[in-house]
């Protein structure tokens, strides 16, 4: 029984979203419990399989990869699910990301539109079968189950600028899935398999013409998900898309971009860090970070309003991961992981955040603020009452949102002493002791851009945070346990990660090395043909 | 044969990207229809062209492999016809709202302004 885990976290999904679909939305307690259960369930399942790469209950297999056959078709000819740690780092990012969104969005959001908890499962499940398969066109299938789930959320709601936002969104990733299917059916038909570990073996051994076919349909693979990713010049859908969302769906999205930079490294490494194409390895994947890096940091700085804020923190952080990924050598990949982690639970926290802060403010009012502090003008409350009384009481529920945002803020811009600061002093650490081997102005630009984006966040974060925080003439917004909950939650698991800081980097650099290490991988999947 | 069929593809693929390119949410969905035939096309093509061998086994012609045509890329275009199908009528509905909501059916939801 138990060696079937590995499906859980996409039958469960599955089944829990069918249920949801057929009951009627009357009975919402009912539905409630269903859903919460379900993604809980995930949350065990996730954190089980994870146990079981480190040799825990139930113990995944050799080196820690887990191969699951479905229909017990056995590789290359059926498809299979392999959970390996990075696999299972992601499954678990996903049910804790979704766990802390659903509460969050029960106690408000769920009832803004029709079908946010079924579209809320099959995300959920596309994700879950994106980070599991080990099939190329299964990646594609579970590609176009979390998309088409994650239209319906981002219309979740519907108003002018979500549904304006959502039709970029929905035609950018359209003609991003058809180059999938161009890239996935050039491979095929140059290799003859569609099993990434096989692919592996196969690609070394083609001949020059078919390798130049090859590497074709690789660079559109390589497209695809720099687009999923939010790599600059492809990304300008993803700020406005990031914004208009309501706020969980904002938060579950963050964790969306990563699951093409998730792609883009488990292909680079399985082609071959030597050989790969070009979009997945190399300087061309550096630049291309720094680019992402640099139009975000702008963005972040150019920004009036908290939600396209959060939108381009996610732009800076995608930036990051794909230049240091991009970066010679190998010892950048577990800070990396590290700072993924790190950065998609504090922009989740952060895009619910605003959105409680933000709740009872006018349109206009960022805009204005910040033209005042442009021209130099005293806004007029502070002028007209000079001496009425010396300091603001602080409700509860604004003292939580401003620490809370302190915290996301310290986290986002790599501030001490939360993981932010932790992933990118890493981050930094590693590309500093590598040059001789990488080219020393490599490693002095990701510096300057790892310095300079979080100085530029933490210069939008405290001119927004002093606006929206240090307005006296704003009432307190009113919270609920259920919305400050899940903030709080993942506030307190990034402080975690900090406090944790040694035993977990550890750990990510045990993942990194062994995901640097293709041959196990090929090895479980493909018993018996160890290249 | 490979001739007509690469030419359809090519001139399927051109138009559709040229409707995409267009301001109208209409034009824009006709493109990406044309582009989704084109890329079924060409998956299909992608497991040789051959006329008149069949990718299902049948006990009549044996089991010898050459004598039947690939049957992975007809799985494949089969799956994304049926996914291409269903984004497509989402996009549709989509499009319906958008238009319901700004009044017009430019993409940016919209009217460009004109001298």
């Amino acid at each position: 029984m138990i060696e079937h885990l590995p499906l859980l976290p996409i039958l469960l999904p599955l089944l829990a979203g069918i249920l949801l679909l057929l009951s009627t939305e009357a009975r919402h307690g009912t539905r409630a419990l269903l859903a919460l259960g379900a993604t809980l369930a995930q949350l065990a399942v996730a954190l089980m399989l994870l146990a079981g790469t480190e040799g825990g209950f139930p113990p995944a297999g050799p080196d820690g990869i887990g191969v699951y056959a479905l229909g017990n078709w056995p590789a290359p000819h059926g498809i299979v699910l392999v959970t390996d740690r990075l696999a299972t780092l992601m499954l678990a990012l996903t049910a804790t990301l979704g766990l802390t969104t659903l509460i969050y969005a029960l106690a408000r959001w769920e009832r803004a539109g029709s079908h946010f908890l079924p579209l809320f499962q099959f995300l959920l499940m596309g994700l879950n079968g994106a980070f599991l398969t080990g099939d190329l066109f299964n990646l594609f299938v579970f590609f176009e189950i979390l998309l088409a789930a994650s239209y319906g959320l981002a219309l979740h709601g519907s108003e002018a600028p979500r549904v304006k936002a959502g039709l970029h969104y929905i035609v950018v990733n359209l003609v991003a899935s058809l180059l999938f299917l161009i890239a996935a059916a050039l491979i095929y038909g140059v290799t003859g398999t569609l099993n990434m570990a096989e692919l592996a073996l196969v690609v070394p051994r083609l001949d020059a013409d078919a390798r130049a076919l090859f590497e074709l349909g690789a660079f559109l693979l390589g497209i695809v998900f720099l687009v999923k990713a939010g790599a600059w010049p492809l990304n300008f859908w993803l700020p406005a898309t990031y914004a208009a969302a309501s706020a969980p769906v904002g938060a579950v999205f963050a964790i969306l971009t990563k699951v093409g930079v998730y792609a883009l490294l488990r292909f680079s490494i399985l082609f071959g860090q030597d050989v790969a194409p070009a979009p997945f390895k190399g300087d061309w994947l550096f630049y291309c970070g720094l680019a992402t890096i640099a139009v975000g940091t702008l963005g972040v700085l150019a920004t009036q309003k908290l939600d396209r804020l959060a939108g381009f923190m996610v732009v800076v952080s995608s930036g990051t991961l794909l230049a240091t990924f991009g970066f010679t050598g190998t010892t950048l990949t577990g800070p990396a992981l590290y700072y993924l982690a790190s950065s998609v639970l504090g922009s989740a926290a952060f895009f619910m955040l605003i959105e409680m802060a933000e709740r009872n403010r006018a349109a206009a009012a960022d805009l204005l603020a910040i033209s005042f502090e442009a021209f130099g003008l005293q806004e007029r409350h502070e002028s007209e009452h000079p001496d009425e009384m010396s300091g603001v009481a602080i409700p509860a529920a604004m003292a939580f949102l401003g620490l809370a945002f302190f915290s996301c803020a310290a986290i986002l811009s790599g501030l001490p002493p939360l993981s932010g600061f932790v992933a990118k002093f890493a981050l930094l650490k590693a590309a500093i002791a590598a040059p001789p081997l990488a080219p020393a102005l490599h490693a002095a630009l990701l510096f300057t851009a790892l310095l300079l984006s979080g100085l530029a966040g933490l210069i939008a974060l405290s001119r927004l945070g002093i606006r929206v925080f240090w307005d006296s003439e704003r009432p307190a917004p009113r919270l609920q346990w259920l919305e400050a909950g899940p903030v709080g939650g993942l506030v307190l698991l990034c402080f975690a990660l900090a406090f944790g800081a040694g035993p977990a980097m550890a750990w990510f650099e045990a993942t990194a090395s062994a995901l640097h290490d293709p041959a196990s991988y090929i090895g479980a999947v493909l018993p018996g043909v160890r290249p | 044969m490979e001739f007509v069929f690469a030419l359809a593809i090519g001139v399927m693929s051109g138009s559709g990207i040229y409707l995409l390119l267009r301001p109208r949410t209409f034009q824009v969905i006709m493109g990406l229809s044309l582009l989704s035939y084109a890329v079924n096309l060409f998956i299909f093509g992608m497991g040789r062209l051959r006329s008149g061998a069949a990718p299902v086994l049948d006990t009549v012609r044996g089991a010898d492999p050459a004598l039947y045509t690939d049957p992975v890329p007809q799985a494949l275009v089969l799956t994304a016809i049926v996914i291409g199908f269903a984004v497509t009528a989402l996009l549709l509905v989509v499009l319906l709202a958008a238009r319901g909501l700004t009044g017009t059916d430019h993409v940016d939801g919209r009217e460009p302004e004109r001298e």
